[in-house]
């Protein structure tokens, strides 16, 4: 029972589930703002009826998403408080700096400008309209940088300074905060994801409309937009993703010794990439694996002969440095949410080449099951990001900020465990039930298809977009 | 001038912001049952406040975001003490949020009828549990020498924060339904004229009471003169709505809510979490602030930045001014 009602460990569940899924409307809200930026754009230069109809189709399942981005939101800044006081206390001179600058530089351009866009169909000029959206878009992404900054500070501290006597850390320079090599890759990484998510939404909605033969003048074009923004976006997710794990590698060895599962320092060809390994239930030793020589070496050095620290050799460098401890995350967990990012991402790329080649030059391929195989774009995508994050909050324990603060030491002191259950169950419930919803909402808007539109205006050719309410 | 002061007013600002914004937006989706009378008749409501609840509620995420930064062991302490209120009112706004999205997404009156009690109780339980937070706030709770709360969730409970509660609720009600009849037109405008008299009567019952017996516990002359401001302005605003002049009467409660709120900082200063046990455990402006280099970096965006809100939240404001009518929702709707 009193394992039941650690607050540690409920906090740490809590923190775990309303991260990830807010985590999910996120990347949908970046990717989709901008989307529909684009085609809306396409629709004001051109006039053409199915550029606005493809603006309005992503748009409302945008807009099905975008609330519960923001309300979901909310939760993660109030539970640093609310939870993790003594985190609040000893970061917040340093961390609060860019989570105040998300909500007054970002997250009230966001807010606002997406109203505008959502209502102001029929009460903007068209230019003025257009760019409200991309607003919207800039907004968002901007937002998403200053949250990555404030994370890249827990993942690598700097531009602050200890001070001892009031047991906290203080900003010392908001720019190497803001310039965090941490947050120079894990931005990109994250915006370009995030596209990612977005084009896999556009791939699924548009494979089902084909496999259907129906919508084609919308859906074609859809899921040519589609399958190059997933090609696009995964390469260049694939090079900051390799910018990233180098600073990775320069700043927590441990997590990438973890995400590899390597607990002695290896070099050159030895320090191989096991594609997939079976190990003893303790995962101290290897049964059978698959590997790659030279591939870890490359992937955290950029050379072939390079040296890979081991997590016993980082364990003992850390217990001269911090005293006794365990300064590795759960294994399996880094070892397996590394892989199935990577390999759930590379294999969307790899749809989307297949995609293009199969509806080069006009061609739909007939055969259900290519289609059934695009449909799975959308979840796969989200599952991509959902375990990137788990991969990167992970693999960051046992620390909180790493080096300065254990997670252990930054839960509430005045918070119980009951209290916090309550909080999980309910948070669990309400999201879970909203989930529910929100799926059949989702897949609703897609079957129903883009909306019909008037017919265009006699005098200028032109399609007119009609008012939203709610 | 010190900053720790200008960011206790800054911090002051923006809840004065959230209060006076997302308070009559609480108060429209309060007036659901009392002013919507058919789907049509909810939808108009729903619709006054459609394109700006969202950009109303972001200043509780700017003003919380702030107080992190600018005073973080203000924040610490209050948030982690305040936890089940607080879970309370992040589950209403999340509810409320996104019922605004789902309800119009399925023609069914079952589904939206689920939706619209939804945004009814969201509205309500953050408009009843701000105020009781407040009122805590300013009288003072138990903390420990590590600045933690060290009360229970009933000790939150006692009857000047429920008198708190009471009056931000009926205050934020008054608010919402003037904002109704500025917004509406036909018999809707003229039933929200009527229903803000009656709410208003009471509202100035309850804030009468609350802030006299706040002045008198923890009273200073800027609160007492923030107060009567309040007060005046909550009848100036009464009689306004009276006579018809609802644009009058929105503003006169927007600065009764303004002026209300910053009585209370007023009152607070220059503590910011006053321990009700041993005067010693409390946190002032002094021990709970971030230092002077952070506060600098955050005086200069705000300085930028807020007047650049101000404008294109205002510009908003003015593109929506038209009146929403049966006949409008009716026309949009094929």
């Amino acid at each position: 029972m009193n394992e039941l009602l650690d607050p540690l460990l409920l906090a740490r569940w809590q923190f775990g589930i309303t991260t990830l899924y807010h985590f999910l409307f996120v990347p949908l809200t970046i990717g989709l703002a901008t989307t529909a930026a684009i085609f809306q754009t396409a629709w004001y230069r051109t006039g053409k009826g199915e550029y606005l109809r493809i603006t309005r189709f992503f748009g409302t399942i945008f807009l099905i998403n975008f609330a519960m981005g923001v309300v979901t939101g909310i939760v993660q800044e109030f539970q640093f408080g609310m939870n993790w006081s003594e985190y609040s206390r000893f970061v917040g001179d340093v961390f609060g700096a860019p989570l105040a600058m998300e909500g007054l530089l970002a997250f009230f351009f966001e807010a606002t400008f997406i109203g505008l866009w959502i209502f102001g169909w029929d009460k903007l000029p068209r230019g003025l309209h257009l760019a409200t959206i991309w607003a919207t878009a800039v907004g968002s992404i901007c937002s998403a940088y200053f949250i990555l900054a404030a994370n890249a500070f827990m993942q690598n501290p700097v531009g602050y300074e200890l001070n001892l006597e009031k047991g906290r850390a203080e900003l010392v320079d908001i720019w190497a905060v803001l310039s965090n090599p941490v947050v120079l890759a894990a931005f990109p990484h994250t915006i370009f994801a995030s596209f990612m998510v977005a084009a896999g939404l556009i791939i699924s909605a548009a494979a089902w409309h084909l496999a259907r033969n129906q919508h084609l003048d919308t859906m074609r074009p859809a899921l040519k937009f589609g399958l190059w923004a997933m090609v696009a976006a995964g390469a260049l997710t694939t090079v900051f993703g390799d910018q990233l794990s180098l600073a990775m590698v320069a700043t927590q060895p441990m997590k990438m010794a973890a995400a590899e599962a390597t607990y002695d320092t290896v070099c050159g060809a030895d320090a191989s990439f096991s594609l997939f390994t079976l190990g003893t239930p303790d995962g101290k030793t290897e049964l059978f694996s698959i590997r790659v020589p030279y591939l870890l070496s490359f992937l955290s050095t950029h050379t072939f002969d390079g040296c890979v620290e081991g997590i016993n050799d980082l364990q003992a460098e850390y217990r001269e440095l911090w005293g006794p401890g365990d300064y590795a995350p759960i294994i399996w967990v880094t070892y397996w949410a590394f892989r199935w990012m990577i390999g759930l991402g590379l294999a969307h790329v790899a749809v989307a080449v297949v995609g293009l080649w199969l509806t080069r030059k006009g061609r739909l391929p007939r055969q259900r099951w290519i289609w059934r195989v695009a449909v799975w774009s959308f979840p796969l995508s989200l599952a991509a990001m959902s375990v990137g994050w788990i991969f990167t909050e992970m693999g960051r324990q046992p620390w909180i900020v790493f080096s300065l603060l254990p997670t252990e030491s930054a839960v509430s002191p005045n918070v119980t465990g009951l209290d916090v259950l309550i909080s999980l169950v309910a948070f669990t419930l309400v999201y879970g039930s909203l989930a529910v919803v929100e799926v059949r909402l989702v897949i609703r808007a897609i079957r129903k298809g883009p909306p019909e539109l008037g017919a265009p205006d006699p005098e200028t050719g032109r399609v007119e977009p009609a008012a939203t309410i709610y | 001038m010190d900053l720790t002061v200008l960011w206790f007013w800054i911090v002051a600002f923006l809840f004065v912001g959230y209060f006076v914004l997302d308070g009559f937006d609480f108060g429209v989706g309060m007036s659901i049952p009392f002013l919507g009378r058919d789907d049509t008749d909810r939808r108009v409501l729903i619709n006054t406040i459609g394109p700006v609840w969202d950009l109303n509620e972001t200043w509780v995420i700017v003003a919380g975001a702030s107080l992190f930064a600018a005073f973080p062991e203000w924040y610490a302490t209050l948030f982690s003490g305040f936890y089940l209120p607080l879970v309370l009112i992040l589950l209403a706004l999340i509810a409320r949020g996104v019922s605004f999205e789902y309800r119009h997404q399925r023609p069914e009156s079952a589904w939206k009828r689920r939706f619209d009690a939804m945004i009814v109780v969201g509205s309500a339980v953050p408009a009843f549990l701000w105020g009781v937070a407040f009122a805590n706030i300013v009288h003072g709770v138990p903390l420990d020498a590590g600045h933690n709360y060290t009360g229970s969730v009933a000790d939150l409970l006692n009857p000047h924060a429920l008198l708190g509660g009471t009056t931000t609720l009926l205050l934020f009600f008054t608010h919402g339904v003037v904002f109704v009849s500025l917004k509406t037109d036909g018999p809707m405008r003229e039933r929200a004229r009527r229903l803000a008299g009656r709410a208003g009567s009471v509202t100035i019952v309850a804030a009468a009471a609350f802030l006299v017996w706040t002045g008198l516990t923890s009273g200073t002359t800027s609160y007492w003169i923030l107060a009567a401001v309040a007060a005046v302005a909550l009848i100036a605003g009464w009689l306004a709505n009276l006579r018809g002049a609802e644009g009058l009467a929105f503003a006169f409660l927007a600065i009764t809510v303004a002026a209300a709120v910053f009585a209370l900082f007023a009152s607070l200063f220059p503590e910011v979490m006053p321990a009700s046990n041993d005067p010693a455990n409390g946190l002032t402006i002094a021990n709970a602030s971030s230092t002077e280099y952070t506060l600098t970096v955050m005086s200069w965006l705000a300085l930028f930045v807020l007047p650049l809100v101000l404008a294109y939240q205002g510009w908003t404001y003015w593109v929506f001014r038209k009146r929403i009518t049966r006949t409008s929702i009716e026309s949009a709707v094929h």
